[in-house]
């Protein structure tokens, strides 16, 4: 099996003060930290168990600015073969908060479509656009199958038999055809750590840059756009506790305790 | 003028909520366009949904095929796309459910529409179509202007648009299955329940919902140990679940159980749409994260911003004095 994993390098945000930057439509990133984003690592892990199950190569594919070859790198020291990464820094630094999902999706769709491929694994969500969509648009422009929110596979090839988490709890089984693109589910596997020794071999790894204008891609138009980001609106907003801890846990304490909560 | 159409979605025999949300919403905005409002209902043995559907639309376009029966995105997308193929301009609008998230972009790649998913307002600003959303995990709310606005596809978070009933009477329409047989290339094979568990948290009075700011499995110790303290279960969010650390029946969320106890402590959650339409129908929710801007505030009664391995162990210890 030939697989493909596409990774995003995102800011981790839900520990983080976000602001917007002076364009308005994107964030100031210097003070953030950014890492594989958090459903990648889980498609990255899968491709690797099925390398690992029935042979093949994985090959981690990222596209963006040259921050992202340590996500790759990282990608190979898990056990990924090669990695690709597609340079959208000649576009122009007020360009690249504009992207949207169907040019990257474009943009991955014409350096796949040269590799030899039976399985293309995404995350199911980018968390830092929240989008869900650069996957399944892959899939279509490949014209190939696919399945999102996919939380467990088994290749019977040329098919494959996955589950797909509905809501609740609810799961959905389903047979594919391979060359199938499943979009993964955070918790489908337990994802690995790299050792130190595969980290520091992967230091030496070469990454495989295709440049944006290189790569030949007819539609440029760009489809949705971001016009602005702000902060949410004030609305309802909890009653926070001011003092030191002893005192908002008395606080807290007193309140359980005047409501009859417990 | 434009058309909206909106995907009514159904599982299992019965239509899911956001269907009407997606309906209230669309008439408003097939009222401002000038144009007719469609509810688009695909599946077998349909006619038990129409009278419930007829107040919401102006006509309500019915593909009847038993190969239809169950959601399958790619026989959902062959259908779409021959509905749509023959209109000039229009807007659909769908869920951002499992099924909308699984259809909605690649049908927008074969359409030539543009697309933006997940929102939570729809607005028209001199023509354009701009739809609001959160972005990074809630922290800020993007206006995405939808370029190409004579073909375009918006997916709906549940819960945004509160349904209203209205008095249309939809009128009725066939429109002929396009299927010759379900796509060989992907065939749905059938629903997996989910398991019980032990414990059912849905019955619960008082749940602590702990995130991944607990940081290792032993300090879950911590939690039971308050949970214990005040007659309460352990709940908590999906990393807790991926991680292994608790089962998948303690999840609090749209893909695990929806709660609604007299009091839900979320400590070290963030407040991730996700989480939170799992447990903001609780009567009080107390809030404790280090991050004075973490989400989880604007939907809490109560909140404290500090460390919760500070603030838990005093807490527990004080609540214990006051059932003494
Ligand atoms: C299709 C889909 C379905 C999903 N379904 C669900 C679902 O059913 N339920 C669910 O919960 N999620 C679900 N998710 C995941 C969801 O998007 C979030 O990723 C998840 O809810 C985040 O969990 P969290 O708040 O525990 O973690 P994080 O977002 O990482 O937040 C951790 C929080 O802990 C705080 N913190 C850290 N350390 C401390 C400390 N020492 N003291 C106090 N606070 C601290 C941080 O400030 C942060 O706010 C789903 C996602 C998708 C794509
Ligand atoms: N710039 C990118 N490079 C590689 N893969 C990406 C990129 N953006 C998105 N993806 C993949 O598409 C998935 C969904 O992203 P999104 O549609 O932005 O939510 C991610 O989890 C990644 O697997």
């Amino acid at each position: 099996m030939n697989i493909v994993v596409c990774i995003k390098r995102v800011p981790e945000t839900s520990e983080s003060e976000i602001k917007v930057d002076e364009s308005g439509k994107d964030i100031i990133k210097t003070r953030l930290t950014f890492d594989i984003n958090e459903s990648d690592n889980y498609a990255l892990e899968e491709a690797i168990l099925i390398k690992e199950k029935l042979g093949g190569t994985v090959t981690a594919i990222s596209c963006g600015s040259p921050d992202n070859d340590a996500t790759l790198r990282m990608a190979i020291a898990k056990g990924a073969d090669t990695a690709i990464r597609i340079d959208t820094a000649d576009l122009g630094e007020e360009v690249q908060p504009q992207i949207d999902s169907f040019k990257i999706a474009q943009l991955l769709k014409t350096a796949i479509s040269k590799l030899e491929f039976d399985i293309i694994l995404t995350g199911c969500m980018a968390k830092d656009d929240g989008y869900s969509q650069v996957g399944q648009m892959v899939a279509e422009l490949l014209g190939i199958p696919h399945a999102a929110l996919v939380t467990e596979i088994k290749i019977d090839a040329p098919k494959a038999r996955a589950k797909r988490e509905l809501e609740a709890g609810l799961l959905e089984v389903l047979d594919i055809t391979l060359p199938a693109l499943f979009t993964i589910q955070t918790g489908i596997n337990e994802p690995r750590y790299a050792s130190l020794i595969a980290i520091r071999r992967a230091a030496a790894k070469e990454i495989k840059i295709l440049k944006w204008n290189e790569l030949g891609m007819q539609d440029t138009e760009l489809r949705a756009t971001i016009e602005s980001l702000f902060p949410p609106p004030i609305g309802k907003r909890a009653e926070i506790l001011q003092g030191t801890t002893d005192e908002t846990a008395t606080k807290l304490t007193n309140i359980v305790k005047e409501k009859g909560l417990i | 003028m434009k058309n909206v159409f909106a995907l009514v979605e159904h599982r299992q025999d019965k239509i899911r909520d956001i269907s009407y949300e997606l309906l209230t919403k669309g008439q408003e905005l097939a009222t401002l366009y000038g144009g007719e409002l469609t509810a688009l209902l695909l599946g077998n043995e349909l006619t038990k949904f129409i009278d419930s559907l007829k107040p919401y639309a102006h006509r309500i376009m019915i593909v009847e095929d038993a190969k239809l029966k169950d959601f399958n995105a790619e026989s959902y997308q062959i259908v779409l796309s021959n509905i749509l193929k023959q209109e000039q301009d229009f807007l659909l609008l769908m869920g951002h459910t499992a099924s909308g998230m699984d259809l909605g972009a690649s049908l927008s790649v074969e359409l030539g529409a543009s697309i933006a998913t997940d929102c939570t307002g729809i607005e028209i600003e001199n023509d354009n179509i701009i739809a609001i959303r959160q972005m990074y995990e809630g922290k800020l709310l993007a206006k995405v202007n939808l370029n190409i606005k004579a073909k375009s596809i918006i997916t709906i978070r549940e819960g945004s648009f509160p349904p209203q009933v209205s008095n249309l009477s939809a009128k009725v329409l066939d429109f002929t299955s396009p299927l010759t047989a379900e796509p060989s290339y992907r065939r749905f094979v059938e629903y997996i329940e989910a398991p019980l568990g032990e414990v059912d948290i849905t019955k619960s009075d008082i749940i602590i919902g702990i995130g991944r700011g607990i940081k290792e499995k032993e300090n879950l110790l911590l939690v039971e140990e308050l949970a214990k303290t005040i007659g309460g279960i352990v709940g908590c969010s999906r990393p807790i679940v991926d991680a292994g650390w608790l089962p998948k029946d303690r999840q609090v969320g749209s893909s695990g159980k929806t709660v609604k106890p007299k009091l839900y402590i979320a400590i070290g959650i963030s407040g991730a749409f996700q989480h939170i339409s799992g447990m903001k129908g609780a009567e009080t929710i107390i809030a404790i994260n280090k991050d004075p801007n973490a989400p989880i505030f604007s939907e809490a009664d109560y909140g404290i911003v500090d460390d919760l391995f500070k603030v838990v162990p005093i807490l527990k210890n004080k609540l214990t004095a006051m059932k003494a």
